[in-house]
């Protein structure tokens, strides 16, 4: 019965860690595979949620495509170097601060919520490739549209960007 | 099937409440942090990504398919913004040979 706590928490923990390596390792692309790590927990996290669908896209999309894309980015411009001047150890120090309120503040919020069940939670169909196809194809029609309209557009910038010469 | 689906149980959705926000936190301290923009770029990569994993767990717990639809707007959303943005990391790098974002302030003052 504990099983699924034990997957989540494992889960959770590496998710953490390498989530807290990736700010804290000195170059980066030891940030941008830790950052790799990160995303495959959240994966496991997505299966475990009985997300199929959600899971696979995470991993084809970030762990695929996004993280190549900040590899081939870190390896073609030569910039796995340490920050030449990394901010002063008194700013570090506010910040760090000032995040540790932000997360005890937000889980003071959230400390004693729940929803009420209507069903067991990892019983549900939802998450499946046909369920949530049809919810997509129906409902969502347009703005799924609208989405490839925005990667049109998103793939003719970068390119503009990238060119060599003047525009 | 149902065997094992009835062994995975009741993890509180507070407990999912409690890991998003942490990731998030972890996020916000990056993004103000690091003077690298590529490493700001990665820091708001796993904000996104607890935003992601916080709305398929209230969408699996509600039993609501627009909860992860939403994720995977969200997911093509993060997709073009990675890809903008490191075409603009490029061309800063190329005409002031760094990505410290602390000599981009041309535009600050």
């Amino acid at each position: 019965m504990m099983f699924t706590k034990y997957i989540f928490f494992f889960l959770s923990i590496l998710a953490l860690y390498s989530a807290l390596m990736v700010l804290m390792s000195r170059k980066p692309i030891h940030s941008v595979l830790y950052l790799t790590l990160t995303f495959f927990a959240i994966a496991g996290h997505y299966v475990l949620l009985n997300a199929q669908f959600l899971a696979v896209v995470h991993v084809i999309v970030y762990a695929g495509a996004i993280m190549v894309l900040f590899l081939f980015t870190v390896m073609l411009l030569n910039l796995n170097k340490e920050e030449v001047s990394p901010k002063p150890v008194w700013i570090k120090i506010v910040v760090i601060i000032a995040g540790g309120t932000l997360m005890i503040v937000m889980i003071g919020i959230f400390r004693g919520y729940d929803v009420a069940l209507k069903e067991d939670p990892f019983l549900t169909q939802i998450g499946l490739v046909k369920n949530l196809g049809r919810v997509l194809y129906k409902d969502y029609l347009l703005p799924f549209e609208l989405s490839s309209i925005l990667f049109l557009t998103a793939m003719v910038g970068a390119v503009l960007l990238g060119k060599k010469e003047q525009i | 099937m149902n065997s094992i689906n009835a062994s995975l149980q009741f993890v509180p959705i507070s407990y999912y409440l409690f890991f998003c926000t942490v990731l998030f936190c972890i996020g916000v301290t990056g993004v103000l942090i690091k003077r690298n923009a590529l490493l700001i770029l990665m820091s708001v990569e796993l904000m996104i990504n607890s935003i992601n994993l916080l709305l398929a767990a209230f969408s699996t717990y509600l039993n609501d398919p627009a909860g992860q639809i939403f994720v995977f707007f969200i997911m093509v959303v993060a997709a073009a913004e990675v890809a903008i943005g490191l075409a603009i990391i490029v061309v800063i790098y190329r005409t002031t040979h760094s990505i410290d974002i602390d000599i981009l302030n041309k535009l600050k003052w």
